[in-house]
């Protein structure tokens, strides 16, 4: 039993992806102007800041939102990721991320709300989510190669969808948290739908909120390697590069980058979501 | 109540909490109980077929057991519950058929609430939760703020304007939410136990409060309750509710004194009633009046006297004041002192003292104790409302005593 495959599903797939590549690959291509565009101008603009500029920027930042030693440590990394060759592609991959995490909030904050407000849609949605979750990611690359190509934004997108998930979910919990009498006090006052959510349920969910864009971004960041292996640049390249060529230190220097940059945005991105609480 | 001009009309409000609710309306006409309707349909019953009326300026309090549907009833009058049936309405204006648009503004304008909870928006400052309900009537913020501030300066809060809700006692972020209600400036404010999270000391305190801002302001407000004294306290009438059906309707007074079941005698038990009766509701009529216009006929006086076969005879002027009390014997001694110039002036026992007739039995027991004659009650004007002698004082007392331990006993 079971000797031969009796549902070829991967051609099914195979054949369905084909047939969208050959037909419709120009409506996929438009997808991804947006995604091009918001990228390369955040690229642009990093590279025309002098490094300078940016750890100032990102000093200054940290210390508004998380304290002076968030902030030394951050001075710190940026600027041993400097010396170690790795400022380039650390604003690549900075570029990378945030505007993943645009789209992500774009998408994710309204699909969380209407999941928090709707048992139904959180019924639906939820399945789908936990695919995106699960799914291996380089499951979804050969498609996105086919239909995006390769490059930065084709990177960009699958992050997108590596990262969704958590704003979605942690927004309609911040949503369903609220408590039940106090949307009803704001009704029993007269709010009408929309400002019992704006004036009552978004303010009160927001640190939950903030703590979905907090997993949002460290998905993000999780993804550079992987977005690598399908041709974007960034911190990932040197970690692929060294791979192929058994090159350990250049495998490792590009490792400290992202972990660098991953503990950053952690501290800055917590701490913001503490003091909304 | 003086004025009773109808604020708000209930008719046979009915909500069933379950899917398909009006499957039960027909078996809750034949007078099934709450147990009935859900061991035979799964539905439970939150209030059936409650009819009341409140009128302007009282405090209408509604108490019941835990479950007894207190706060489904209040709910059903702002529509944060949609009743299953029965209509209300308020200055004539039906609230149960109100599209959505009418009840916003409604809510905003004439009805406001206070919870149990609080229920305080913990992002926002004590005065933006004093000036909500404006916020969302879309009043400009110098005027919100103005009349927030006002309301906060009545309840006792002012100077806690920038603090968080977080930061204050349960009193006063009750308080809070009491200047939110009285903020909208609203007709009707409903409070569903709004007290009963704070502690005694502070609960009687705030039971005043509202007594204070009652004197000045006169509101409708419909009070709900689990605590009697507090009602009695508070309310200028009682509606009492048991498994969802409004049993009983009337002053505090008359509910003690007349409780149409057990459940309503079993509430009243181990109240003291020389806190809840005053003295117009024990006083009685049965001594002779006496009116006068000028100095009084001792002789005529004496013949009413003598044929009522009582002691002591009370002497009105044509507009009902008291005057004076007269004893069979007074009159006697000027009777005996044969000068033709004496009246029934003359006759009138000295230092005579009188009692109010909202005073309570407490108040006025030290008096009717030491006092040889029976005492006379006298409303704000003087005029004489009846009499409270020792016997009948002792009598009220025995008749509740026994009303309450004794569930047969009727009430009168
Ligand atoms: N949303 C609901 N769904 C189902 N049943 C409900 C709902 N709300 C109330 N009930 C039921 O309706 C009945 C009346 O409840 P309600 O809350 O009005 O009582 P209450 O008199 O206010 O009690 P308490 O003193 O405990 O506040 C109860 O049996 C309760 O279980
Ligand atoms: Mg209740």
């Amino acid at each position: 039993m079971f000797e031969e495959q009796v549902i070829p599903l991967d051609v099914w797939i195979s054949t369905c992806i084909n047939w969208l590549v050959d037909n419709h690959r120009s409506i996929f291509l438009k997808l991804k102007w947006p995604v091009e565009q918001t990228l390369t101008g955040i690229e642009h603009g990093l590279n025309a800041l002098h490094p300078l500029i940016v750890i100032i920027a990102v000093v200054l930042l940290a210390w508004r939102l998380a304290g002076w030693r968030t902030s030394l440590f951050s001075s710190c990394s940026l600027i041993l990721i400097g010396l170690l060759g790795l400022w380039e592609n650390t604003m690549i991959t900075l570029a990378m991320v945030l505007s993943s995490v645009i789209f992500c909030v774009i998408a994710g904050v309204p699909l969380g709300i209407y999941a928090g407000r709707s048992d139904r849609f959180e019924q639906f949605i939820r399945p789908m989510l936990d695919a995106m979750q699960t799914t291996p990611s380089f499951v979804y690359l050969v498609p996105i190669v086919m239909l995006f190509s390769i490059g930065n934004a084709a990177g960009v997108l699958a992050t997108i969808i590596f990262s969704l998930p958590p704003i979605i979910r942690l927004t309609s919990l911040g949503i369903r948290q609220v408590p039940q009498e106090l949307v009803e006090a704001a009704e029993a006052f007269g709010a009408t739908n929309f400002q019992v959510l704006v004036k009552v349920q978004i303010p009160l969910a927001m640190p939950t909120i903030l703590a979905g864009l907090n997993q949002t971004i460290m998905m993000a960041l999780s993804m550079v390697v992987v977005a690598a292996l399908i041709g974007a640049g960034g911190l990932g390249s040197p970690v692929i590069i060294g791979l192929n060529s058994l090159d350990i230190g250049l495998a490792a220097i590009g490792g400290i980058g992202i972990v660098l940059m991953a503990v950053m945005l952690d501290r800055i991105t917590q701490a913001a979501a503490q003091k909304k609480n | 109540m003086t004025s009773q001009k109808v604020m708000l009309e209930v008719q046979n409000l009915t909500k069933l909490f379950g899917s398909n609710p009006k499957r039960a309306l027909p078996l809750l006409e034949q007078g099934a109980t709450k147990e009935d309707i859900l061991q035979q349909t799964g539905l439970t019953v939150g209030v059936h077929d409650a009819s009341f009326t409140v009128y302007e300026g009282e405090i209408f309090v509604i108490m019941g057991l835990s479950g007894s549907g207190k706060s489904t009833l209040v709910r059903m009058l702002n529509r944060l519950i949609e009743p299953n049936a029965g209509s209300v309405s308020m200055h004539g204006n039906n609230i149960t058929k109100m599209n959505h648009d009418e009840l916003v503004q409604f809510r905003l304008h004439n009805m406001s609430m206070v919870f149990q909870s609080f229920a305080l928006m913990p992002h926002l400052s004590v005065l933006e939760n004093a000036a909500f309900g404006l916020e969302l009537a879309g009043i400009s913020k110098p005027e919100r703020h103005k009349r927030a501030t006002q309301a906060l300066e009545q309840v006792g809060l002012a100077g806690w304007e920038n603090s968080r809700p977080d930061q204050l006692s349960g009193g006063m972020q009750q308080r809070v939410g009491l200047a939110r209600g009285l903020a909208v400036d609203p007709e009707i404010m409903l409070m569903d136990e709004a007290f009963s999270a704070l502690d005694p000391l502070i609960r009687t305190e705030m039971q005043d409060e509202l007594l204070k801002l009652q004197e000045k302001y006169r509101r409708t407000i419909i009070f709900i309750s689990h605590d009697l004294n507090e009602a009695l306290r508070i309310g200028d009438r009682i509606g009492i509710m048991e498994g969802g059906r409004l049993i009983q309707v009337g002053t505090p007074e008359d509910v003690l004194q007349n409780p149409v079941n057990d459940y309503v005698r079993a509430f009243f038990k181990g109240v003291d009633p020389t806190s809840v009766l005053s003295a117009k509701d024990i006083a009685s009529s049965n001594y002779p009046t006496i009116i006068i216009t000028k100095g009084g006929n001792l002789r005529t006086s004496h013949e009413i006297l003598s044929s009522s076969e009582r002691d002591y005879a009370f002497v009105l002027d044509p507009q009902h004041q008291l005057q004076g009390v007269v004893s069979a014997d007074s009159i006697q001694d000027m009777l005996e002192e044969k000068n033709p110039d004496n009246t029934l002036r003359d006759a009138f026992l000295p230092h005579i003292l009188s009692v109010h007739e909202d005073d309570t039995m407490q108040d006025i027991l030290p008096l009717v104790a030491h006092c040889t004659y029976p005492v006379p009650v006298i409303d704000s004007e003087n005029r004489f409302k009846g009499v409270v002698s020792k016997a009948r004082f002792l009598n009220t007392l025995h008749r509740n005593g026994e009303a309450s331990t004794h569930a047969k006993a009727q009430g009168m």
